[in-house]
Formats: structure tokens, sequence, C-alpha cells
């Protein structure tokens, strides 16, 4: 498409206005502009040496097209870390995965598939696509805050030929026409016998505010990783914790944490409570879980009662404890061969079924004499007989009891390898009496003598436990910030609309020409742009006095109906969709042009 | 602080919201019956008379929810190359567009009586969800209806609003009941709404889009051109794409209090993520010279596509923190 000069120059001197539309010079280029260059590949620099081709690189990387592509690259990273088990998440399905099928395993390890989100590969999209982002928007803010001061350009000579224009005849003065356009709120520039106006600044205030929001969103999720913490801790009834590193049961620092990072508090957990429904199809079904604590903020402080629930962490100056998981911890009381109390306590028991709680406990007696003494336990919180076995029918502990299976001989504790306390090594153990798959239960009281005189197991009390999750993420609040200023941003930059208006008055003649962006607004701005007309004849800006409704009718490019009572002449919405050609200015950078 | 919590369900009521539910997928069948009745025997468009056709039909004010170009008279312009509309093929298009209404009263009162009878948001498990979401696309049509004249895509809305209640029915139906501890928060109402309503918008775009794939240019068709279902498309997505961006900020904000962390990468999140960023990359295309038009289209379908596989594909086959879906096994 050819454009007229003065046309040019309009279209031109606005970077922003028409995005793609227009040839942008370095200083004007505008922040509502990136959407248009990304499809523009940085001119390659042929011959022009090694500092040619750093500028060049940094260029290709900063420019809205490397952005946009590694935000793609970005969220397609993303997705293999949701059908892979992840080892952040959920280390066992992972070992299951390495069971199941090793080989394939070995592969999806060696491209960091299980740990896709801490992998070199997804870092490293994150940190160019922080630099692509700082490199593209750093510039185009400078230029925008320059942008904002500027005035409208001088109105081109001939109107008629901008996408949206009107001619009539009428005693318009130049002062009225401004007063028309300043009281629409634009901005107004006059001349001699000419008028320029522009409006929806905003826009690219919205567009700067959102992409640099989402820089802020990124520096502080990557802050938050490095400063913060997080730790995982199980706490049975009357029993306390302490915020220390030692105490965790799996503790994950940032690079940036140090002990001293700990806020010092410390809590007791006074009693857990879960209720579920108690009958029909959803029985079962957790209702509510609530924890009491005893509350320490500092180790001089005064203690609180907390009620710690699932959406309602406690909080200590911005450290965070989630209530994560719940289960049983029996207790026990053991007395070995030698009649010494040997092990006297609560034993957590991890449930296998979430629907009816029973759960397997393991306990392990390495003091007891004259053997080591081991025992495998399944706790069934609701008992029933069903046949010649118990099962249990309810979460709740309503009938508690349990099933003991004991085991005499070494537990392997000084072997020195790790071994999970939920595991027992029954290598070097040898069971007790007959083992029976489905020993009489114990009530709670109860006591099991042990076969060959090894002592003998009583079954004192039911206890919970809960898992608690310890966060700190300094990160937390900024990123909420920033996701909240890049909505603002995101909404401003697409609902607001930069548009300009151009009136001349000469003998009894008055011109009107308008210019907006192409793409979804020539509707919206053909009715404005109508009401801006109407208002200069002079006639009531109301609403059916417009000839365009505001209506978005079926049919493209539908040209406004004529003008009631006038001779208006109708120019098409031909917007240009082609850059005005041969027009660059000198200086151009090669992203953007 | 969240409400006592209430296990009593209301089950009379339970059972009138699925019946509802029931009534209102045979309503929206019936509007979908009578929007197809309009598309087959009303006006056939073709893009180049139109324009000169629209100058005169579109004169004098139109009543709102009334497009003067549907209008049977406009046929004098003389433009017209295929025959008059019959009349009775426009009237089915308004009594689609009266059943529709009452199909959306319909689904209301199906949602309302939900959570009446268990006297929580009857939005936490992937039924209620679903049909949520129908409701929502059903409410985006016909609010959209109401300023523009887009009576055309009501055959489509209501199918695919008929289809997802169906689907919701047959396979996703679970007994009305109280939720799990997680969902006591006023969060719900924030973020799953935001995603509900965000969901429904989206529904309209991707069925403009795919009309816009089928139709062809410069052939007569009963579908309006290209450029208006491009149209409608794009606007139903800059409303809904801010409101999907707060719904996934809302839902980590959630997660800040639930689950201990505002992103974690559950599989939710990835593809709420990865929705959010092909459809940014729409929105991209759409202003960038070359992609206008088919390629960008496609693109929001592709995003579309993401949108229904977080809800149906990651409920079903991924497991994670997110998994309230219930879904029936
Ligand atoms: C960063 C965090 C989160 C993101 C990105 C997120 C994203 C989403 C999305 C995209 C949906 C739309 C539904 C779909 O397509 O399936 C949704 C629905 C839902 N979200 Fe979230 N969510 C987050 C956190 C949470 C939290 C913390 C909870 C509750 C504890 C929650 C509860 C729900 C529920 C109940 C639904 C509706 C029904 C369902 O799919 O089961 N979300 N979420």
């Amino acid at each position: 498409m050819s454009a007229p000069d003065d046309l040019a120059r309009a279209v031109r001197d606005e970077p922003a206005l028409l995005d793609e539309a227009a040839p942008r010079d370095e200083t004007a280029a505008g922040a509502g502009a990136e959407a248009g260059d990304a499809a523009r590949e940085p001119a390659r620099p042929v011959g022009l040496g090694l500092t040619g081709w750093l500028r060049w690189a940094w260029r290709t990387l900063t420019s809205m097209r490397t952005a946009l592509i590694l935000l793609f690259l970005f969220a397609l990273g993303s997705v293999p870390g949701s059908v892979y088990p992840q080892r952040g998440v959920d280390p066992g399905r992972v070992a299951q995965y390495f069971k199941d099928s090793p080989t394939q395993a070995k592969w999806l390890d060696r491209f960091w598939l299980f740990d896709v989100f801490t992998s070199p590969w997804f870092a490293a999209i994150y940190l160019l696509l922080f630099v692509s982002l700082a490199g593209c928007v750093f510039p185009r803010a400078l230029a925008h805050f320059k942008e904002i001061r500027r005035r409208p350009p001088a109105a081109p000579r001939n109107l008629l030929r901008l996408p949206h224009s009107e001619e009539f005849e009428g005693d318009l003065t130049v002062d009225r026409a401004a007063a028309v356009l300043r009281r629409r709120r634009f901005r107004v520039v006059t001349g001699d016998g000419w008028v320029a106006a522009e409006k929806g600044y905003l826009r690219e205030t919205g567009n700067l505010l959102f992409h640099i929001a989402l820089l802020v969103l990124l520096f502080a999720v990557g802050a938050g990783g490095l400063y913060g913490y997080r730790g995982n801790v199980l706490v049975v009834e009357g029993d306390g914790f302490s915020n220390a590193v030692a105490a965790y049961d799996r503790f994950m620092p940032g690079s940036r944490v140090t002990a001293e990072s700990l806020e010092p508090f410390s809590f007791t957990l006074k009693d857990f409570e879960a209720s579920y429904v108690a009958a029909g199809a959803k029985q079962g079904q957790p209702l509510d879980y609530l924890a009491r604590l005893e509350v320490q903020d500092s180790p001089e402080s005064a203690p609180r009662q907390v009620d710690l629930k699932v959406n309602e962490p406690l909080d200590v100056s911005g450290t965070l404890t989630y209530l994560i998981g719940h289960g049983y911890a029996p207790t026990f009381r053991v007395t070995d061969g030698e009649g010494q109390v040997a092990y006297d306590g609560p034993v957590p028991c991890l449930a296998g079924d979430q629907a009816t709680y029973t759960s397997e406990c393991v306990i392990k007696v390495p003091d007891a004499r004259p053997s080591q003494l081991g025992f495998l336990a399944r706790f069934l919180p609701t008992t029933v007989p069903n046949g010649d076995a118990w099962v249990s029918v309810f979460p709740g502990a309503a009938n508690p009891t349990v099933q003991v299976f004991p085991f005499a001989g070494d537990l392997g504790l000084r072997s020195g390898r790790p071994q999970s306390v939920y595991q027992l090594d029954t290598t070097r153990l040898k069971p007790l009496g007959k083992m029976a798959a489905q020993p009489a239960p114990l009530n709670v009281g109860d006591t099991k003598e042990l076969a060959d005189g090894a002592g003998k197991i009583q079954f004192t009390g039911v206890k919970e436990w809960i898992s608690l999750q310890v966060t700190y993420d300094p990160g937390r609040e900024p990123a909420l910030l920033a996701a909240a200023a890049a909505v603002i941003g995101l909404v401003l930059s697409l609902t607001i609309r930069r548009r300009r208006v151009w009136v001349r008055v000469k003998d009894g003649r008055a011109t009107v020409g308008g210019l907006t962006r192409t793409e979804g607004g020539g509707a919206a701005f053909a009715e404005e742009f109508a009401q801006i007309v109407t208002a200069l004849r002079g006639g009531p800006p109301t609403e059916d006095a417009a000839p365009d409704e505001p209506r978005d009718d079926d049919e493209p490019g539908r040209p406004g109906a004529p003008a009631p009572g006038g001779s208006a002449i109708v120019a098409g919405q031909a917007e240009p969709d082609e850059p005005p050609t041969g027009t660059a200015a000198p200086g151009v950078r090669p992203d953007e042009e | 602080m969240p409400a006592p919590v209430s296990q009593a369900v209301n089950d009379t009521l339970a059972m009138v919201s699925d019946q509802l539910i029931l009534v209102t997928v045979l309503l929206y069948l019936a509007a979908m019956i009578c929007f197809a009745l309009e598309l087959a025997f009303g006006r056939v468009r073709t893009a180049e008379p139109a324009r000169t056709r629209e100058l005169v039909g579109a004169g004098g004010p139109a009543l709102p929810a009334e497009d003067p170009a549907e209008d049977p008279g406009e046929g004098t312009a003389g433009t017209v190359r295929t025959p008059q509309p019959a009349g009775w093929a426009v009237r089915a298009g308004i009594a689609g567009v009266v059943i529709a209404w009452i199909a959306w009263a319909g689904n209301l009162a199906g949602i309302l009586t939900r959570g009446i009878a268990v006297d929580r948001w009857p939005w936490a498990n992937m039924y209620e969800f679903v049909v949520a979401i129908c409701f929502a696309a059903v409410t985006a049509f016909l609010a959209l209806l109401i300023r523009q004249p887009i009576r055309y895509l009501g055959a489509f809305v209501t199918v695919t609003a008929a289809l997802g209640l169906g689907f919701a029915v047959l396979f996703l139906h679970v007994q009305a009941g109280p939720v799990m501890p997680a969902l006591h928060s006023y969060w719900i109402a924030i973020h799953v709404t935001a995603a509900i309503v965000a969901s429904g918008l989206f529904i309209v775009a991707g069925v403009c889009a795919i009309l816009y794939l089928i139709r062809q240019d410069g052939r007569p068709s009963v579908l309006p051109a290209r450029e208006t279902l491009e149209r409608v498309a794009h606007r139903a997505i800059v409303i809904s794409f801010p409101i999907w961006t707060f719904a996934v900020i809302a839902g980590a904000l959630w997660a800040d209090r639930a689950w201990g962390r505002y992103w974690g990468w559950d599989p939710k999140e990835v593809w709420a993520f990865v929705t959010w960023v092909v459809y940014a990359a729409y929105l991209h295309a759409r202003a960038t010279a070359g992609w206008r038009g088919k390629a960008a289209m496609i693109i929001s379908l592709v995003a579309f596509g993401c949108l229904l596989f977080n809800l149906v594909g990651v409920n079903i086959f991924f497991s994670g923190l997110h998994s309230y879906a219930d879904v029936p096994k």
C-alpha cells in the first residue's frame, strides 16, 4: 500500500499507534508496539565483526518475538512436569517408575524429566526469558516516558485519506473544535487552521505495567526460592516442635538460608480432631480437621492458643505452618524378657486406605533384652469382625484395635545403613510364635504375651499425629503485588485503544480525520469518530445522532451509514494493514523494522 | 472464618436439582432445533452483496436483541440474490432465543437447588463444575446476544451446552454431599467462579473459531462472514483472558493458604499456565501482521484444547494436589 507523504508522516510519528503498520525510530519506540515486531526478524549483520554479531545476538534475544518464543518454551517445558512423577513432589512414585520400567526411567532421568522444575534446561529457559523481557522492556519504558510528554503530531494535509474521515460545511472554528475534543478528554494541540488530538496513552502504560510486573513476578519467585525454605515434620499429640533445622524430618532450604534465618518459634500439639461424614453415600469422607496448638512466637513470648485448620495456617512473622496430613499413633508399652519396660510411647502409623484409615505400624524396640524386639502392627480405628478376619469400616476411632505380629532377633540398626522408621527389616528377625494372618485384635488396655518368654506388649491407648509443612517464602508478597499489577496492566492494554483525531478548518469547510489501531477496534472507533463529528458539527452528542450504532453487525468493513442531514463523504475503513514502505527513518533498530 | 461445616444434605432438593438438569438438557436441545431451523431455512449470506444491503438494512434504531439484518424487511434492498427467507424460519429463531432463556433459567435453578441442598458453593466437584461451565457458556451467549446479532451461534452454543450437561449427567454425576476440608474456604467462591466464567466465554470463542474454519469465504452460507466470527471470538477472548488470569492468580492465593506454597507446578497449575500462555499467544498473533485470521484462530483453538485438557485430562489421568474433581470411578 502506498501512502501519501503526509499520511505516512502522521502514521509514522506515532509508532505505537499503528504498531506493525508503521516503521519506528529508536526514540519513539512505544511499549504497545511489541506485538508488531514479533513477526519481524532482526536483520542479520553483514560483515560487522564480533561486536556486530554481539549486538545482533542481544537484539535477537531482546526482541519481543524471542520473548514470546521463550514464554512458549517455558509453558511447553512445564508439560513433562505434569506427565511424569516429580522427585520434589512424590519421590515414591518416581522410585516406582524406576522399578516398573528401568530403561525408560534411566533415559527420562538423563533429561531431568523427574526433576523438570529444577533442571538446568528449565532454568536456562527461565533465565533467558528473564533477560529477554528485561532487555526488551526497559528501553521501551524509557521511550514511553519520553513519549508520554510528546504532543500529538500536526495534522496531515489531506485528512480525507485517513481511514476515518469526514468533510462538512459549517462555521467550526479551531477553538471550538479543540474544546469539543478536550471535553472528550483528548490531548489537544492547535495550529494555524488545524487541531490535532490524541487519546488512549494508558494503553501503552498498561502494556508496560504488565511486562514489568511479569519481570518482577519472575524475580520474586526466584528470590523466594533462594531466601526461603520449606520443611516437613510429624508431630504426635502431646509433643512439641521448635523451629530449628534439626527438628525437621525433611528440610529444603534455599541456597541463601542459614540456620539463623529460622524464626525461633515453638509449639505443642494439644489435641487433634478429625470429623467424618457419619452415614450415607459419603460415609467416611473427611469433613473437618482441627489441630489445637499452644504457640510461643519466640522463647520469651507468652504462649497463645491457635486453632490450626487446613485453610488457616499458623503465621509467625511470615513463617507459615500448614496442616497437611494426619494419622493415628497408637501407644504401646513393651516389657522385655527380663521384665524391664523397653518401650513406652506412641508409634505413628501410615494409613493405607483413606476411607477406613486401616494403618500399618512398625514398632522397634532395640533396648529389649535378651534379644531385640520388632513388631508389625495393623491399626483398625473402627473394628468389626468379618468372618475370620477383622476390618475397619470407618476412619474415625470409634472402636480402635491393633493386630500385632511380633519378631525377635537383630533389628539391623547397627549396620549403619539408614532405615525407614516405617519399615521393619526382617532379614535377621524371626517370628515369635505361630504367625497368623489375622491375629486376634487387642483392645485398648489389652496385653499380648510374647512366645518364648520374650516379654509382653500392651496396647495402652490411641493418639493422633499431624504432619506439618513450615514455609518461609519472602517472595510471596512481591509476587502477589506483581501479579495484581500484571492483571491491571493487562486489562488496560486490552481495553484501551490509542486513537488520533485531526481537524482542519478553512473557508467554512471542516475536514476531520481519525486513526486507530486496526485490529478489533475499527467498529468501536468508527462509532466514536461519528460522535465526534456530530459534536463538531454542533449537533447534540446523543446516541441516536451517531450514524453508526454501537452494534457489531455481522458483516465486515461496514461503512457508516450516511449521516443525517449532511453531504457526508464516507470513506471506507480501509485501515492500513501494511507499513508504508520506504519511509523508515535512519537509525531504525533492526528488530523494530 | 468459614461457617461451621455442615454435613446435612437435603436429599429431596438434591433430587430436584438432578431432574432440573435433565429438563435443561432437553430444553437446550429444543432451542438448538429452533436455531438450526432458522439457520437451515433462513437467509443465506454471501460476503459481497451483504455489504450494500447493510447500508440500507441497518437504517433505523433497532430494538436490542434484534438484528436489523435478520429483519425480513431487509430483502427489499434488492441486492440479495438468494430467495426471501421464510417468515417462519425467523420466528423459529426467536422461539429458539425464548427457549434458550427458559433452559438457562432451568440450568440456574438446577445449580441453585444443588447449592441449597448441600449448603455450600455448588461447584466443588467435576460434575458440578461442568454443569456450571455449561451455564456460563449459555449465559455468555445470551448476554452477548442482547447487544449483538449473534443468533446464528445459538444452535452451536446450545448443542455444546446440551452435550456438556449430558456428559456430566452420564459420566460425572456424584451424589450431592459435603466436601473435603481443603475446600472449606471462601476462595472457592472466588477462584472457581472466575474459572467458570472464563471457561464459559472461552467456549463461545471456541465455537466461533470452529465455525470460522468451516466457513468458506466468498461462498453463500447460512453462517456469517469469517470476519464476523473472528470478531465475536476475539471479543469473547478479550473479556475472558483477564478473568482467566485472575482465576489462576486466585488459585495461587488459595494454594498459598491451603497447600503451603503459591505455585508448585502441580499438573493443574501447569495446564492452567499452558492455557494462559497459548491464549496470550493468540492475542499477540492477532495483533501481528501475517498471523491475523486463520492462523490466530487456530492458535485460539489450541488454547481451547489446553483448557479442555486441563478440565478432563488432568482430572482423570494425572494425580496431584488438585484432586477435588471427585470423578466417579
Ligand atoms: C496455583 C494454584 C491453582 C491453580 C493454577 C488452579 C487452577 C485451576 C483451574 C485452571 C481450574 C479450572 C478447572 C479445570 O479446568 O479443571 C480450577 C478449578 C478448581 N480449583 Fe483450582 N487452582 C489452584 C489452586 C486451587 C486450590 C488451592 C484449591 C483448593 C484447595 C483449588 C480448588 C479448585 C476447585 C474445587 C476447582 C473446581 C472443580 C474441579 O476441577 O475440581 N484450586 N483450578
